[in-house]
């Protein structure tokens, strides 16, 4: 299973987001992870929404400020 | 309540509170405006000597305030910037500049189109386009880089601001100038437009309404999430307009507008392109600003500049038309803004290294 970082602190709107959904794009197949660091409650929230529009299943961990999305992606191409 | 739920009622209460304030005393069609309201501060603060649009409009600093208690509130206040705050400053200057040529920011926009003022409509397509554009370059890697936590000072400094300019405010010294005429004179009562402020800065900040941000991420990611926002604001405004006997449909003698389509188109135009390089709106420039990001307080702080150059240098519009000077200001901050854009994306003008999105793939 492979597993992609991606660092989005301190992105203005809407970079994290779109950071995410080349993360998403950039998955081959079968099942794999994003984790996506972000430091404002809206990018958090922003790619939460964009996640579950794809139907991904979305974890939040929160770290003082911070959070930690993970993002399972499930591709069946 | 549910994000969308928030949205959405935040959408409602600002269209109404933008009539509610005309019927209060604000100018027509303009109960809120972001960038008329800044104008009018940059003119009390004597950065512009336009004597009928001079005032410490309270909503503006509500709306700091509003958003700075709640953020606390909520745990969401965090001191931060360094996010190329020189560009975003110069940036701001071109937008303000812009909504100086249209007679408005986005909100206003908005609220004028529900008053059936149709140059809006104009505005709106330039607007439109102008986020259109914006996107292209974010497809294309633009970013102005990364903001990182600060000393909590920088962060207090937009709520210290707006404390400051509330005592001027309600203290009124010789040297802050008040408009006796024109619509620097045409105001609500002090705590009312305060108490709306504050309102809707708090809710601005739950719900992160941003007119740009609702057709920017239609665009870019198929969310139509924030336009729920922008669009509850013109149904309201709409059926307040009618309650009220303020609609009036046509391009002709509207309140506070010119019907140059041309520059209406433009100015808006350079909103929404400039709004997309600054990550938001005006709105959400003042309400980041309360929540502790300097980035985005010295995007106010230009547009309050900006704002005074505009009128000095005579490149405001007014409800007799486009200058030519304006014209031609038009026309150098729209070049301004697409080098910008072109210099931090991945076209790399001007040899620049930096800019671009990338994507950390360690494993």
């Amino acid at each position: 299973m492979q597993e992609i970082k991606v660092d989005a602190r301190g992105r203005s709107c809407p970079e994290p987001v779109m950071m995410a959904q080349n993360a998403f794009q950039q998955l081959s197949s079968g099942e794999e992870k994003v984790i996506i660091h972000v430091d404002s409650p809206v990018a958090m929230e922003n790619i939460k929404r964009l996640a579950e529009r794809y139907r991904y299943a979305v974890s939040v961990e929160k770290d003082g400020k911070e959070f930690y999305l993970t993002v399972t992606v499930k591709n069946n191409a | 309540m549910s994000n969308q739920k928030m949205i959405i009622f935040s959408g409602a209460v600002v269209g109404a509170l933008g009539v509610i304030l005309v019927v209060l005393g604000n100018p027509a069609n303009m109960g809120i405006c972001v960038v008329c309201f800044l104008r009018d501060i940059s003119g009390a603060l004597g950065l512009h000597r336009a004597e009928v649009v001079q005032y410490l409009r309270p909503e503006i600093i509500g709306f700091i305030l509003g958003s700075f208690l709640i953020s606390l509130l909520f745990g969401e206040f965090r001191s931060r910037g360094g996010a190329a705050p020189l560009l975003r400053f110069f940036v701001a200057i071109a937008v303000v500049a812009g909504a100086l040529l249209f007679l408005g920011c986005p909100l206003r926009m908005v609220l004028r189109l529900a008053a059936g003022d149709l140059n809006a409509l104009v505005g709106l397509l330039g607007f439109v386009a102008g986020i259109y554009g914006g996107t292209i370059f974010l497809r294309n890697g633009f970013s102005l880089g990364r903001s990182y936590p600060q000393a909590n000072i920088n962060g207090f400094l937009a709520p210290l601001t707006a404390v400051g300019l509330l005592i001027l405010c309600l203290a009124a010294p010789s040297f802050i100038f008040f408009s006796t005429e024109g619509p620097g004179s045409m105001a609500a009562p002090v705590l009312l437009s305060l108490g709306a402020g504050l309102l809707i800065g708090a809710l601005a900040q739950r719900s992160r309404l941003c007119m740009a941000g609702g057709v920017r991420d239609l665009f870019l990611i198929r969310d139509p999430h924030l336009l729920y926002g922008f669009l509850m604001i013109f149904l309201v405004a709409l059926v307040g307009n009618l309650y009220f006997g303020f609609f009036n449909p046509g391009f002709y003698e509207q309140p506070v507008a010119h019907n140059d389509g041309l520059w209406n188109f433009l100015g808006m135009f350079t909103v929404g392109f400039g709004s997309i390089l600054l990550g938001g709106c005006p709105l959400r420039q003042l309400i980041m600003s309360g929540e502790g990001d300097s980035d985005a307080f010295i995007t106010v702080v230009g547009y309050i500049v900006g704002a005074g150059i505009a009128h000095n240098f005579g490149l405001a519009a007014s409800g007799a038309g486009v200058p030519t000077a304006g014209k031609i200001g038009g026309v150098v901050v729209l070049l301004f803004l697409l080098c910008v854009a072109a210099a931090c994306s991945n076209y790399r003008l001007f040899l620049s290294g930096k800019g671009g999105v990338k994507l950390d793939a360690g494993n």
